[in-house]
């Protein structure tokens, strides 16, 4: 995979401005994401996961949170430095998002049909088809059983699995390069995740797209990702080819998280807990922001950030331990 | 069973009447949430209860706490009948099987102090003096790793895991014989499951304490649990002790959920029995066994006849045509 990447993402800062501080959600984040790559963005609530996402699609919550520093380039051009018209042109068609909720993510005073209209009609087809017809073969794309039906249906119709194929179907309709999944399959059921997760790989090798599939849940990892990008606190701590995070993690805090999953297949003991809470992202630490919960803190672990070394090949970690 | 029952649920089942029209409304059917479910739970032992969203696990778990009147069938606490029992006894059935539900979010009161919501029930039931209630209540913020002088604060400046430890502590107050636990760890962060779950079991070596364990995650219910009962559509389709179960499964619908289970290492994908479709309504469940229209090996009996559970060896039920 050494092809340019489709979307990059460089030193990023988006902090929040409020009266009774600074809260720097995002930190200094970078990565790079390729076509046909799935790249996982891991981390706990709160770590600035899913304010990445946001601040690449500059959609921001509040006026109180902006992004300070950094770039975005998507093929290169940078989307911070775009208007606000020529970013809507960017979202929905050349990057698309899932959300956790499909409950929340479509409208339910609209038909199916009629959401799909609205992502489709942006997108010309010269084929003479109608909009229903191009609706129903995207519905058939993200295998909704029965689509000819499901275009006139409304949202409360269907169940949850079904619904969040709906919205994959609206994010696939302009054959964006990239998608942003976050964290989609958290609200479905065990046996209809795993379908859906089968049809988003199947969709990306079909179009060839770059996703961002953020989750906090390494199973999800081990299924969906060919690199990883393990964040905490506003910054990511460490990143690599997905075996080698599995076979060998070297930052404590991907140690830790991997270990305190209870295991399926044979009795576990007591669990390996992660004491303590991650810092308050309005009062950081000037050291390394997992030392006071690390069991291998060392005193310059408290003193300085450790900047990430590489510790393999494409692998690296943001670890004193490491260097 | 090596100890005497705590609980004992024996033909447990809850139907909901579905009504169509306003003025002369008449029942056009009922929904099966609960269908003939019989269990028990001994002294200081977890029982998980397993199954996808709308098998009726939830529903058993508030039958057993008294929030809904069965159907049919009889919940008996240390012999005695749930549905007896009036005034004083009730409130005893009350005190002695408490609940931690899933979203510490909406289960603790935001207007009281964290003191008030754990020496609530030792209040109502005029437990002690006022001195010897707010030792008690130090006493077990203690316990659930907390401080004694976080009893003054309010819910809102604790996190989830936090919170989850207050609903704990709250629910040991009057010294439960039983703790209906729904879902209590799914929506912590991954660093903080561990956590709570080495406190569960804590507590419940050091009280003796039984836990019904409502879990989808069936590596949790692994290492938590003694026995497993696994939920389809209202009914149990497998039931053994957990070691049993997870060594030889029985029944295809425990396969499957087996095999949706995502992997803990990306060489190590589960291949087995992949669902298609979703789980048929409860409004009108399949006729004979309930499973047979996903299920990979149904033959002709399995839509005629229901099969009973049957026992292979130490206490193994499943209900499958198959064997």
């Amino acid at each position: 995979m050494d092809s340019a990447p489709v979307l990059e993402v460089r030193n990023l800062h988006t902090h929040f401005f409020l009266r009774r501080g600074v809260v720097k959600a995002v930190d200094g984040v970078s990565f790079a994401l390729r076509r046909g790559e799935v790249l996982g963005l891991v981390g706990e609530s709160g770590c600035g996961k899913s304010l990445t996402a946001l601040s690449i699609l500059r959609l921001l919550p509040q006026a109180a949170a902006r992004t300070i520093e950094g770039s975005v380039l998507l093929d290169g051009e940078d989307l911070l430095a775009k208007s606000p018209g020529e970013m809507r042109a960017v979202r929905g068609q050349r990057i698309a998002m899932i959300l956790q909720d499909p409950q929340t993510s479509l409208n339910p005073v609209f038909s199916i049909g009629n959401q799909l209209h609205e992502a489709l009609a942006r997108r010309p087809d010269n084929t003479g088809r109608s909009l229903r017809e191009r609706a129903v073969d995207v519905l058939r794309r993200v295998r909704l059983a029965a689509p000819e039906q499901r275009v006139g249906q409304y949202p409360h119709e269907l169940s949850g699995g079904m619904k969040q194929r709906v919205v994959g179907a609206i994010a696939i309709s302009c054959a964006p390069e990239v998608m942003i999944a976050d964290e989609p399959t958290t609200a479905l059921d065990v046996t209809i995740q795993l379908q859906y997760l089968d049809l988003l790989k199947e969709l990306q090798s079909s179009l060839d797209m770059g996703i961002l599939f953020i989750t906090h849940d390494f199973g999800v990892v081990a299924r969906m990702c060919d690199r990883v990008a393990v964040m905490y606190a506003g910054r990511i701590v460490e990143t690599g080819p997905v075996r080698e995070i599995f076979d060998n993690p070297v930052h404590p805090y991907t140690q830790a998280l991997i270990a305190s999953v209870p295991k399926l297949r044979r009795k576990t003991g007591r669990l390996r807990a992660i004491e303590g809470q991650p810092p308050a992202l309005s009062d950081l630490p000037v050291g390394c922001r997992f030392a006071d919960r690390c069991p291998h803190a060392e005193p310059r672990c408290l003193e300085r950030y450790p900047e990430a070394v590489n510790v393999g090949e494409n692998h690296s970690a943001s670890c004193w331990l490491a260097a | 069973m090596s100890t005497a029952p705590i609980l004992e649920v024996h033909g447990l089942s809850k139907h909901y009447p579905v009504r169509k029209g306003i003025l002369f409304s008449r029942e056009v059917g009922q929904v099966r949430a609960v269908d003939g479910v019989d269990f028990s739970i001994g002294e200081g032992e977890t029982l998980g209860l397993v199954g996808e969203s709308g098998c009726g696990k939830t529903t058993t778990s508030r039958l057993v706490l008294g929030l809904e009147t069965p159907t049919a069938g009889d919940v008996l606490l240390e012999g005695r009948s749930w549905q007896g029992l009036s005034g004083r006894d009730k409130q005893d059935y009350h005190a002695k099987v408490q609940a931690v539900f899933q979203d510490p979010w909406s289960s603790l009161n935001p207007r009281m102090h964290v003191g008030d919501i754990v020496a609530e029930s030792l209040r109502i039931s005029k437990w002690g003096t006022p001195a010897e209630i707010d030792d008690r209540v130090a006493a077990l913020l203690v316990e659930v790793g907390l401080r004694p002088e976080h009893a003054r604060q309010y819910p809102h400046e604790f996190s989830g895991g936090q919170r989850q430890r207050i609903a704990l502590a709250s629910a040991l107050a009057i010294g439960p014989k039983l703790i209906v636990l729904d879902e209590p760890v799914s929506a912590l962060d991954v660093s903080i499951r561990a956590q709570m779950m080495n406190l569960l079991k804590d507590v419940q070596e050091q009280d003796n304490v039984a836990y019904l364990l409502v879990a989808h995650d069936l590596a949790t219910v692994r290492h938590m649990s003694e026995w497993t009962a696994v939920m389809y559509l209202g009914q149990i389709v497998e039931y053994a002790p957990t070691e049993s179960l997870f060594e030889h499964v029985r029944h295809p619908y425990t396969k499957a959920l087996f095999s949706a289970v995502l992997p803990d290492h990306p060489d190590r994908q589960e291949e087995g029995i992949v669902l298609s479709g979703e789980v048929p309504s409860p409004l009108d469940p399949p006729g004979g066994c309930r499973f047979h229209t996903r299920c990979p090996f149904a033959m002709d009996i399995c839509s005629q006849v229901a099969p009973p559970l049957t026992e292979s060896q130490s206490g193994h039920l499943a209900a499958c045509h198959l064997e």
